[in-house]
């Protein structure tokens, strides 16, 4: 299978207030297609792993690849343009911009991206909240939605450039049972159905156990599941 | 680039969905500009009616004989030398006519001159105008009134009477209207005149004029060449004082010093005659200068810290766009576009609403009372200060929001993203 994410040899230290070892020198790979949950407990390191695959955060040691491509030691303008087409995120806080629609905010990473015309990329995020049962509630503020739709309208966002991989922060951390299913069944069917690989950091049993893989963490190592 | 259409149209967005804050912050432009546009008007105003009224009634360069110019003792040409002092106390000067001779010819010769406007030659006396048992000290000034009129524009002046009344009659004058008004004399009035020498003459109003200077309109009085040799008994080559008007004012200082080394005779430029004049300008402007900049200082704090507040406001948005991919200078060009555009249209509504109180200013009735003849308050408007007006505003505000907008560059989305 094709490795889609490699990581090698991942230190990363936290110098406030004293000078500590978060990760310890992780190594993994994570191949097309698979859904993979990292968990732990608070305090282990996996969202400060998941930031590190996400290049939002450059100060580590060690290596990491996507798609055949070294990230480690690019500038930030250029991780800007690679997360922009290669990476879709979903947070525990669906974090969409309050004055836009539902729609715009499916529709902003692609129009960032540039590389379809202003009506195929509306049409395509019509489609994305389509798979996601979010079309009826497209032209409407992003505010004026429930929790569960929120997030469901980050997911189209994650999805809308169609990226190699879709990373998750405890996206289910702040939803009741009945929508943390929804958002489950949502990443299950992507998985299984269209091949998306998916990177999740939780600290639900549940979810982690119905995904493909299971990385556990303990004090910055990766204790099982490599 | 910082100004695609995709951040165009978030900053649009933002600036709509919040309208009352972007009314607010526009404001704070609105006021600095137009109390800008508003001050700058009247100050010139002020400033321009001051200078063209001192202008108009004053020559570029006067050319007179100074009492005791730079005359050297006798003691020091006969006793000179380095090792000798020599003190002489209280020196007085020479007993000499107070006339340039050759008046006549220097007056022809500048004429001739490319940087001279009009030429003047006259000859003026001191004189007391007798008013019943009171005498009331004048100036007596004998012109070529074609001349002087080239210079100062005499005619427009005229307030009763007319020019060529005083052409044609020889002992006729043309006295300023403050005077006239004191002695209660009318055109076709006879007064009484008596000389330095003691002389007493009689000399007739042929009307009155008013430059709406006190100083001059109380004790001016114009009348021939002919009529004041006469008058002090001096043959008809007799000038006291030569009134030079140029193309260029800037050049009185220069040609003045020209003059008076080549003349032998005291050439004062205008600058000189009115420093003080010219420093309360200098104090005026500086001072309007000083105004202007703080209120649009005070502008442009008021938008940096709008910009500032948006920011903040917009923390988690910034950190979702630049984990969507958003770069840095995507991120300055929604927040400094925002800053631009409150800066554009709070200068935009600024300036008509400093025109429009300019121009209500302008429509106040002011008595400049006995030393401006103005009715209305002067306002100055040139364009010029409405194209400064708006280009300070939006380089302001563009300046103001650009920091706030580098900190919002800035965000390290993993730490707001985190949580």
């Amino acid at each position: 299978m094709e490795k889609v994410l490699v990581a090698k040899g991942l230190n990363k230290y936290f110098t406030e207030p004293n000078r500590f070892q978060v990760l310890k020198n992780i190594t993994f790979s994570v191949e097309k297609g698979e859904f993979l949950s990292v968990i732990g407990k608070s305090g282990c390191g996996k969202s400060t792993l998941l930031y590190l695959l996400s290049t939002m955060d450059t100060d580590y040691e060690g290596s990491i690849e996507m798609k055949g491509q070294l990230l480690t030691g690019k500038g930030q303008n250029e991780l800007a343009k690679f997360r922009n087409k290669n990476l879709g995120f979903v947070f525990q806080f669906h974090y969409l911009l309050p004055e836009f629609s539902a729609l715009e905010n499916v529709m902003l990473p692609a129009l960032k991206l540039g590389e379809y015309s202003k009506e195929e990329i509306e049409s395509r995020a019509y489609e994305k909240l389509k798979l996601l049962d979010m079309h009826d509630y497209a032209l409407k503020k992003s505010t004026k939605l429930s929790g569960g739709q929120q997030q469901r309208v980050a997911i189209a966002r994650a999805l809308i450039n169609d990226p190699a991989i879709i990373m998750g922060d405890e996206p289910t951390g702040n939803l009741d049972k009945a929508n943390t299913d929804t958002v489950f069944n949502i990443f299950k069917e992507l998985s299984r159905e269209m091949g998306q690989t998916i990177i999740t950091v939780t600290h639900d049993r549940d979810f982690a156990n119905s995904s493909d893989r299971i990385i556990e963490m303990s004090d910055g190592e990766i204790i099982k599941g490599n | 680039m910082w100004f695609n259409r995709l951040n165009l149209k978030i900053a649009r967005i933002h600036l709509f969905s919040k309208k009352k804050q972007t009314v607010i912050a526009s404001l704070g432009v609105t006021f600095g500009i137009a109390m800008f546009v508003l001050m700058i008007s009247v100050m010139t105003g002020v400033n321009k009616l001051l200078e063209d009224t001192q202008l108009t009634s004053t020559p570029h360069v006067r050319i007179y004989r100074d009492v005791g110019h730079e005359r050297p003792t006798l003691l020091s040409l006969y006793n000179s030398g380095d090792t000798n002092w020599n003190l002489v106390h209280h020196q007085k000067p020479k007993d000499e006519p107070l006339n340039l001779r050759n008046g006549l010819l220097i007056a022809r010769s500048l004429e001739k001159n490319p940087a001279v406007l009009g030429v003047s030659p006259q000859v003026s006396s001191q004189v007391f105008f007798n008013y019943g048992p009171a005498q009331l000290s004048g100036m007596l000034v004998g012109v070529d009134m074609e001349k002087e009129d080239r210079l100062y524009n005499v005619r427009s002046k005229v307030k009763s009477g007319s020019l060529e009344a005083l052409v044609s009659s020889n002992d006729g004058i043309l006295m300023g209207k403050g005077l006239a008004d004191k002695m209660q004399v009318k055109a076709g009035d006879k007064v009484t005149v008596t000389t330095p020498k003691g002389d007493v003459v009689l000399l007739r109003v042929v009307g009155t004029f008013q430059m709406g200077i006190g100083a001059i309109d109380n004790v001016r009085c114009y009348t021939s060449l002919q009529t004041v040799q006469k008058i002090l008994q001096q043959n008809t080559r007799y000038i006291t004082d030569i009134h030079v008007k140029l193309l260029d004012l800037n050049k009185s200082t220069p040609l003045a010093r020209e003059w008076q080394d080549r003349f032998g005779y005291r050439a004062e430029d205008w600058e000189t005659a009115n420093a003080t004049i010219l420093v309360s300008f200098t104090i005026r402007n500086i001072m309007t200068g000083v105004v202007v900049m703080t209120l649009l200082v005070v502008a442009g704090f008021g938008i940096y810290n709008i910009m500032n507040m948006t920011v903040y406001d917009k923390m988690k948005d910034i950190a979702i766009m630049k984990a969507t991919g958003f770069e840095s200078k995507d991120i300055i060009g929604v927040f400094i576009s925002q800053a631009a555009f409150i800066g554009l249209m709070g200068a935009v509504v600024g300036l008509c609403i400093g025109y429009i109180l300019s121009y209500l200013v302008s429509r106040v009735p002011f008595d400049g009372g006995e030393f401006l003849s103005v009715d209305h308050f002067p306002v100055n408007f040139d364009p010029k200060f409405y194209v400064f007006g708006i280009v300070f505003g939006v380089v302001t505000t563009i300046l103001a929001g650009y920091f706030p907008s580098r900190k919002a560059s800035k965000v390290d989305p993993v730490e707001i993203l985190r949580g």
